[in-house]
């Protein structure tokens, strides 16, 4: 048995439904990571868990207790907040001390966790500042200094560091997984960016629109995503949406770029006529600035550059193909050079980096 | 920047001519006598066991006062800032009515609702079928109590709101999360955070506890004078002038000593915090135990009005007319109204009145506060109590300081209502401050820089930046000065003339002439006074959502 399990988590309010149907489970000590778009449900996720909102229907079990209609303060859960909730009123001091105050413990103690919480987050000197005196990364800290002191059974972190700028952030992310690992504490992780949540995560799951739509460690992610929504989520560009138009030995499709053929999958949901989603790794395609007279087997491609990015190790070159775009890579100082805007190219797919899913998207 | 400077000078001089001179005409005439100003008054009130009596009194019901007033007003407040319910804009323009009704209105709910014959005795007589009236707390401590809780309560109410409904939630939820339950986090997250507003408010309360004086005299009886009160005594029927000039000093003084206090303890008890807009905090009771929350509050605050709904019994009930043949006489007969005067031309004297007083009050509170704001430390202690103590001085010894000052050359306001509409923009004032302050030390300095770096010049930045975060807390202010030119009636009396007669002091007149008739006008002229205030203050509240916005 995990150590939380949700089932069938239902919320909605004034009838639009927040969260529909969810159920995962953690096991101790695991760092999991909540990754979906902003407004897909997973903060009013986060908010039952802590019970600061009650499911419409469905069950939270945390360590074979039902924790349904517990208050916030009975649950020993720890949250923090995406704009940290520190309180204005008081000193670091006073704010990584609150739940310890709560748990009435003697002061001597409080001194020491605050202290041992404070040394453990890197801010050791920082005891008596106020919280208005503290940078952005500082207050991030704090927050997490005091939702770790009481030490809480599961921690809810959302969004937490949303608000700094990215190399602050980066710094953090490891910081953070270093701390929360040190402690032992099962997490739960809310982001919307797929880097956070490499970093961060043991096992992701992936929102959308209230539902679950898949969970699995990073590596299980990338290699399969289970739809287009969570390829585009992991990062993917080339996601084409398409219909079969015929499903002989091959399956011929008709997508933005044109008609693109590959292998038969196995499995079914590829008939003729059938909506599916295309997946491309940018990887596998190869770019020739020679334009193609021909296109034998259909998957070699027209279309003009529109960008090209400079990455260090590659250039990330976006083209124009019939009435949609593709991404691709081209590897830097490569025979060929770069292809410049403008300039018409021919692309030919790697028949190994084409991906087909089942249902348009 | 010298603009800016100008600016300062205005609150400075109108201080000056409308506040300072005045009463410093009226003490040197009490005071100065024949033989020059000396200290001899005071030695005999100092040595006087009955004026010492007055004093300790006076400080000591105001605590009780406002205690209490504190005790009902800060569950509505929580009510009007965290939950949003059908109905909630009436409510909340209807519990602020007791603030400005007269004296004399309110004594007449207090005796409909208690007294001997009034409503709760007949019902407890009939119920348990007794022989005499179980309760009786006319011209006892209990009623001045309570009637000064029934007025001063919805100051708490709006103020404290005011700040509530900005708070960030999260900060509860923290501290929930944490481990503190419903009350622990009450009292360690968000009292702490409501402490400046509810010092302010508490402030009013008390300083208008402290000079009551129409509640005392009319409800409590003599054994129960305030310090107010003996100054009128002194004054009007003992004619010792010079010991009501000393009294009157010895009254502002500890009113200056109380606001020092006072703003000493606003000083370190000021956080800056990111207030969040109130849409983001309110919401609808939909867990049972919400809804129960908010229908036992809404019957707590229904309990509280019960003296003005008492009042409007009475009127339906009236000599078993339903009132209407009174409020048909209001507006049928001119000539038989008491001073040729139509009642809607009375009615339009009150609203041009008010509305005037809220402008003006508008312009020295923001201007007063601003400066104190930015004033140095040093100052800023000194200059907030300074500004604040025409609250502490009774509108009868302003009154017949305006008569003495303003009657005269150079400035000769005699006959003008521009005279009467300072009078009560003086006592109006001191709400804006209380209100805006808070939010003025809570603002984010960098808003203003960031509005100035992006190009906003100083007037723009208020306009565009300032002036919609500080919009709550000047409509606050607003209803409250509005409210206080509608209710004000000791100045008023002293001040108006016939064709500028108010609500108030009609109701006083109709109440003086004798018949049923008259009391039913006066009935139906305070109904009257009620819905027209009610209608203000809703009217005041829209202007929120379609002007500047709430926050």
């Amino acid at each position: 048995m995990a150590l939380l399990s949700v089932s069938g988590l239902h919320k909605s309010f004034s009838g639009v439904s927040a969260v529909d149907g969810v159920s995962f489970s953690a096991e101790t000590g695991e760092l999991l990571c909540l990754l979906g778009p902003s407004g897909c449900g997973k903060t009013t996720m986060l908010r039952m868990l802590a019970g600061l909102e009650d499911p419409d229907s469905g069950t939270i079990e945390f360590d074979d207790r039902t924790m349904n209609g517990l208050a916030p303060q009975q649950r020993g859960f720890g949250l923090m907040f995406q704009d940290l909730a520190l309180f204005p009123h008081m000193d670091v001091f006073g704010n990584v001390a609150f739940g310890l105050r709560m748990q009435k413990l003697p002061s001597a103690q409080v001194q020491a966790r605050v202290q041992e919480l404070l040394d453990l987050v890197e801010l050791g000197g920082l005891a008596s500042r106020k919280v208005h005196e503290l940078s952005g990364g500082e207050r991030q800290r704090v927050a997490l200094a005091r939702s770790l002191a009481p030490a809480p059974r599961l921690l809810m972190l959302d969004e937490p560091l949303g608000s700094l700028d990215r190399a602050l952030r980066e710094s953090l992310q490891n910081q953070v997984r270093r701390i929360l690992k040190e402690v032992g504490v099962t997490s739960i992780y809310v982001t919307h960016d797929r880097d956070e949540a490499f970093t961060m995560a043991d096992r992701l799951i992936f929102m959308n629109h209230g539902r679950i739509i898949q969970t699995g460690t990073p590596e299980e992610a990338v290699a399969n995503p289970a739809d287009g929504f969570v390829a585009r989520t992991l990062g993917f560009k080339n996601v084409l949406p398409g219909v079969v138009i015929d499903d002989g030995e091959a399956l011929k499709i008709e997508c933005s770029v044109g008609l693109i053929t590959v292998p038969k999958p196995p499995g079914s949901g590829t008939e003729k006529g059938s909506e599916i989603t295309l997946l491309v790794d940018e990887s596998g395609i190869s770019m020739s600035g020679i334009p193609a007279d021909k296109t034998p087997d259909g998957n070699l491609l027209q279309g003009v550059v529109i960008e090209r990015v400079f990455r260090g190790d590659r250039y990330e070159v976006r083209v124009q193909v019939g009435k949609g775009e593709l991404y691709c890579h081209t590897v830097a100082g490569a025979a060929s050079g770069p292809a410049q805007s403008g300039q018409s190219v021919t692309l030919a797919f790697n028949l190994g980096s084409v991906r087909v899913f089942q249902g348009g998207n | 920047m010298t603009a800016g400077r100008l600016l300062f000078l205005l609150p400075l001089v109108y201080l000056a001519i409308f506040f300072v001179y005045p009463l410093g005409s009226i003490l040197e005439r009490s005071l100065g006598g024949e033989s020059g100003f000396g200290f001899d008054p005071f030695k005999v009130l100092l040595n006087d066991s009955y004026y010492l009596g007055r004093i300790w009194f006076t400080v000591w019901q105001a605590v009780i006062s406002t205690l209490l007033t504190l005790a009902v007003g800060l569950p509505a407040a929580f009510l009007f800032a965290r939950y949003e319910f059908p109905g909630k804009t009436l409510l909340k323009a209807i519990s602020t009515l007791p603030f400005v009704m007269p004296t004399i209105v309110v004594a007449m709910g207090f005796t409909a609702l208690f007294g001997s014959q009034g409503i709760v005795n007949s019902a407890l007589e009939s119920m348990f079928g007794l022989d005499e009236p179980p309760v009786r707390i006319s011209n006892s401590l209990t009623i001045i109590f309570m009637a000064h809780a029934f007025y001063n309560y919805a100051i708490i109410v709006r103020i404290v709101s005011a700040l509530w409904s900005n708070l960030d939630p999260n900060l509860e939820h923290s501290a929930k999360v944490l481990g503190a339950g419903p009350f622990r986090t009450f009292y360690h997250v968000t009292l702490p955070m409501l402490l400046p507003a509810i010092a302010s408010a508490s402030l009013l309360a008390f300083a208008f506890s402290f000079t009551s004086f129409g509640v005392v005299l009319v409800l409590g009886g003599p054994e129960f004078a305030t310090l107010e009160v003996a100054i009128y005594e002194l004054t009007a029927k003992l004619f010792r002038l010079p010991l009501a000039g000393a009294l009157s000093i010895i009254q502002l003084g500890f009113t200056y000593f109380f606001l020092l206090l006072y703003s000493r303890f606003q000083e370190q008890s000021v956080v800056r915090m990111d207030l969040k807009p109130r849409e983001a905090t309110s919401r609808k009771p939909v867990r049972l135990w919400d809804k129960v929350l908010v229908i036992a509050m809404v019957l707590v605050l229904l309990a509280m009005l019960s003296p003005l709904i008492a009042l409007v019994v009475r009127w339906i009930t009236f000599d078993g007319g339903f009132g209407t043949a009174q409020m048909a006489n209001l507006f049928s007969d001119e000539r038989r109204s008491y001073f040729h005067l139509s009642p809607v031309k009375i009615i339009w004297n009150s609203l041009r009145f008010a509305l005037t007083t809220v402008a003006i009050s508008l312009v020295v509170g923001t201007i007063i506060s601003y400066f104190i704001t930015n004033a140095r430390r040093r100052w800023r202690n000194m200059a907030d109590a300074l500004v604040m103590l025409p609250l502490g001085v009774s509108a009868v010894t302003l009154g017949f300081g305006y008569i003495i000052a303003l009657g005269r050359p150079p400035l000769d306001l005699r006959g003008s209502w521009l005279i009467l509409v300072i009078a009560h923009s003086l006592v109006a004032y001191p709400f804006v401050i209380r209100s805006l302050l808070p939010v003025l030390k809570g603002m984010n300095p960098n808003l203003r820089e960031a509005a100035a770096v992006l190009g906003a010049s100083p007037s723009k930045v208020f306009l565009l930046v300032e002036l919609p975060m500080i919009a709550p807390a000047l409509l606050v202010g607003a209803t409250f000065a509005f409210a206080v030119s509608m209710g004000e009636f000791g100045a008023s009396l002293i001040l108006v003339r016939a064709e500028f007669t108010t609500m108030p002091v009609a109701i006083f007149r109709f109440l003086g002439l004798p018949g049923a008739s008259n009391l039913g006008m006066a009935l139906g002229m305070s109904v009257l006074l009620m819905a027209v205030v009610a209608v203000g203050f809703i009217a005041i509240e829209r202007f929120r959502y379609k002007g500047v916005g709430g926050f």
